[in-house]
């Protein structure tokens, strides 16, 4: 019995958390994020020299073969830095779908571009979840119309993973005929998604064994799960420097972190947030081993460490006075990061009901 | 991550699951805690528990445990496989509970000899004196006073929050004995006969209706110098000996998740408008958002577990399970009440009655247990000094 990471997970934490530490001092966070690609060449080598953009590709397609646990331990450490790269659409979601629908041509054609890094991916699948503003695509005599909306990690991808309805999933060049792509530009400067447009575009289609739809409701799981991940080590960031914050700074003659009122607003922080750690990794580990729990407890999981951060990112900013408000600070981009994780992929409102449907509670959503 | 016990504890868990089927029958009701003293009943089932090694199991043999090593992997499949199985766990309370864990370490031979297995066996029951009126978070501030005359020492005063003290046998109780060293320099630990002339337990009813707890006031009570555990002015020590034991427990989620599956049943079963609760979005989603702190709390309690087999010092990860456990229980018992809108208010055996009010009883219960056994501020006192590293409030200058 053995509930933690072993000897390798956290070895692979420590060397993407020092390459994410060193390349990312605040000033540089803030430089990518002015820059507002959702990108940065050398951290993206970075990722790739580390086999992290491979982490769940077999190696017969270049990748490093590994579990989505692992996945679960960059992407936390890629949280803490709120790094600029497109990890989660292009290392976990679009490999998820194209291992679990794609065809034995498209998985030779598309993991080991993905897995060496030269090809980024986003993935379109919001309207399974919730629709928007009449977003939604329809597939019809091998032709894709209509628009789908937050793309995630869509604005520096080259490819794109697009859902039409629940049942089909596209694959589309971003250089395709007939394809409009518009940034949407989020409070979150460090990830870039977007709207996309297709006209008449040709649809080659997801479609292996196990079907589009497997591939969509894994592939949105997995993204569901990394996004729980990101927003757990953005969070205990947060929480971190307030402590440090409040050891440091002085008011009435003595370091506000003496003062009970806000010492135990960092004790219900932590307390919130630190058991969600070990139902994240439950997570990580029951989607490759017991998978027929993994569903429920990525929504909870996920659902649950929202509602304990959006606590955390409005505490954090408080214990840090007028400071936490600055951008001299730079607090907001944690703020700004777990904010959009949040909403991204669904909700935790929608989540809940989405949990409560899976464990048979209720035949269909309550909110329509 | 390896989330199997291993053949060996698997083994030890069918070994158990055969006995909990052949002898259930024979068990007290489960869950309700020490109402009186223990009878014929609960000790049979007490003596049936000890022989098998499924209570006191790591008490020596020869003060009439079971007498093997610690294993807490087991100590887990036992509190895991009676609570599934909603049967009696054995004896609970302060004695076995507290102060026998204190004699082993701290009680000299005859100690040791004279009670660990007359409590075992129930033959003993015990209360704790420890806080006064004027001595709550505070307790080290205790005023309780003994003086050593004639090879005895002569108790006064009062304590509070004595739970079972109107059926117990003995008290071990905090008293100060040194009144001019430091606070935490002057208590003595000591072991008090309750039918000892001076002692008048008066019940404490709370606000669930129940007396649940007693004040004792003590006059001249006199107890031999032999009763005392440790050395005198050594009390708080003795006492924080106890303490770990209490604060060693890794937390019951399977309670809270067996609390969460009632709601489950109220919200599938209970109408409102001639519609099933759990088709109300506002009802499921806050029975949603606690199951996610519920089964974030079992895996928590996982990693704790993990976390002690491999000798780690969980630190913060174990400072936060009474915070966040005591605030969970009342959440949870909060939306079963709410669901179950004016219904959930009837008590007392009144008509329309749900699970015979035990839903406002609990949720009572769960303020209490937020309050006892140091509160949610003293907690976060613990998880940000402790946990955090912050630095204690300075203490002001005294003011009179």
């Amino acid at each position: 019995m053995e509930f933690g990471l072993s000897a390798d997970q956290k070895l692979l934490e420590n060397s993407v958390r020092r390459f994410t530490e060193d390349s990312l001092p605040l000033e540089r966070i803030r430089e990518f994020a002015n820059a507002r690609t959702g990108f940065n060449a050398p951290l993206w080598q970075g990722l790739v020299d580390m086999a992290a953009t491979g982490v769940l590709i077999p190696e017969q397609y270049g990748g490093a073969d590994f579990r989505m646990l692992d996945a679960v331990v960059i992407q936390e450490a890629l949280g803490r830095t709120v790094t600029p790269v497109p990890f989660t659409a292009s290392a976990i979601m679009a490999p998820v779908a194209l291992l679990t629908g794609g065809t034995d041509a498209q998985k030779e054609e598309w993991l080991p571009q993905i897995a060496s890094g030269e090809v980024k991916v986003g993935v379109g699948v919001s309207e399974v979840i919730s629709i928007r503003d009449a977003s939604g695509v329809t597939v019809s005599g091998g032709r894709l119309n209509g628009h789908a909306m937050f793309v995630m990690d869509g604005g520096p991808a080259d490819m794109f993973l697009i859902a039409a309805g629940p049942d089909n999933l596209a694959i589309i060049p971003r250089n395709a005929p007939g394809v409009t792509v518009t940034q949407l530009t989020t409070i979150d400067y460090s990830r870039m998604h977007c709207e996309i447009k297709l006209e008449n575009v040709k649809a080659d289609l997801v479609g292996g064994p196990a079907g589009a739809a497997e591939a969509i409701h894994k592939c949105i799981m997995a993204g569901r799960l990394a996004l729980a991940a990101d927003t757990l080590g953005a969070a205990e960031v947060m929480i971190y420097k307030a402590v440090e914050y409040a050891k440091e700074r002085r008011q009435f003659d003595r370091v506000i972190a003496s003062y009970q009122a806000v010492k135990h607003m960092c004790a219900e922080m932590i307390s919130q947030l630190e058991p969600y750690r070990s139902l994240v990794w439950y997570a990580g580990h029951a989607y490759d081993a017991i998978p027929d729990d993994a569903p429920v407890k990525i929504l909870l999981a996920k659902s649950g460490i929202d509602e304990a951060a959006k606590f955390v990112i409005r505490t954090a900013t408080e214990v840090h006075g007028g400071m936490g408000f600055t951008d001299l600070m730079g607090l907001h981009y944690w703020y700004k990061r777990i904010n959009v994780n949040r909403v991204l992929l669904g909700p935790p409102e929608i989540l809940r009901n989405e949990a409560a449907i899976a464990q048979g509670w209720l035949k269909q959503h309550a909110i329509i | 991550m390896d989330l199997s016990y291993g053949p060996e504890y698997e083994d030890f868990r069918s070994d158990l699951r055969v006995f909990l089927e052949k002898h259930k029958h024979k068990s007290p009701l489960a869950g309700m805690g020490m109402r009186g003293h223990p009878g014929p009943f609960e000790r049979d089932w007490q003596a049936l528990l000890i022989e098998n090694g499924y209570t006191c199991r790591t008490i020596p043999k020869k003060y009439g445990g079971y007498g093997a090593e610690p294993d807490i992997l087991k100590t887990v499949i036992i509190q895991e496989e009676f609570t599934s199985a909603n049967v009696n766990s054995g004896l609970s309370g302060q004695g076995i509970g507290m102060l026998v864990p204190t004699l082993l370490e701290r009680g000299n031979d005859d100690q040791r000899e004279k009670y660990i297995r007359r409590t075992i066996t129930g033959e003993l029951y015990w209360c704790q004196g420890y806080s006064e009126p004027g001595a709550g978070s505070d307790l080290a501030s205790l005023r309780t006073s003994a003086k050593v005359e004639d090879g005895h020492f002569i108790i006064n005063g009062q304590k509070i929050w004595t739970s079972s003290a109107h059926f117990s046998d003995m008290c071990f109780i905090l008293v100060r004995t040194e009144p001019d060293k430091p606070k935490h320099e002057g208590i003595s630990y000591l072991l008090m006969d309750m039918k000892t002339p001076g002692i008048e337990v008066r019940p404490l009813v709370t606000m669930t209706g129940a007396a649940e707890f007693n004040e004792m006031f003590l006059t001249d009570v006199k107890v031999p110098v032999d009763s005392i555990v440790g050395e005198r002015g050594e009390g708080w020590h003795v006492a924080n000996t106890t303490l770990k034991h209490e604060r060693g427990m890794l937390g019951d989620p399977a309670l809270l998740l067996g609390r969460v599956e009632s709601i489950i049943k109220i919200l599938q079963h209970e109408k409102l408008n001639g519609r099933p609760l759990m088709e109300h979005a506002s009802y499921l989603d806050r029975l949603v958002a606690a199951q996610a702190k519920t089964e974030a709390l079992k895996f928590h309690a996982l990693r704790l577990l993990s976390q002690t087999l491999n000798n780690e010092e969980p630190g913060l990860n174990r400072f936060i399970i009474k915070f966040y456990g005591t605030e969970l229980a009342r959440e949870l018992s909060d939306i079963a009440l709410e669901a179950l809108g004016e219904l959930g208010t009837l008590y007392d055996g009144s008509p329309h009655l749900r699970a015979h009010g035990s839903w406002q009883v609990r949720n009572m219960f769960d303020l209490g247990l937020i309050i006892g056994g140091g509160t949610s501020q003293i907690q976060k006192n613990i998880i940000s000094e402790r946990g955090l590293g912050m630095p204690r409030e300075p203490k002001l200058a005294k003011a009179n």
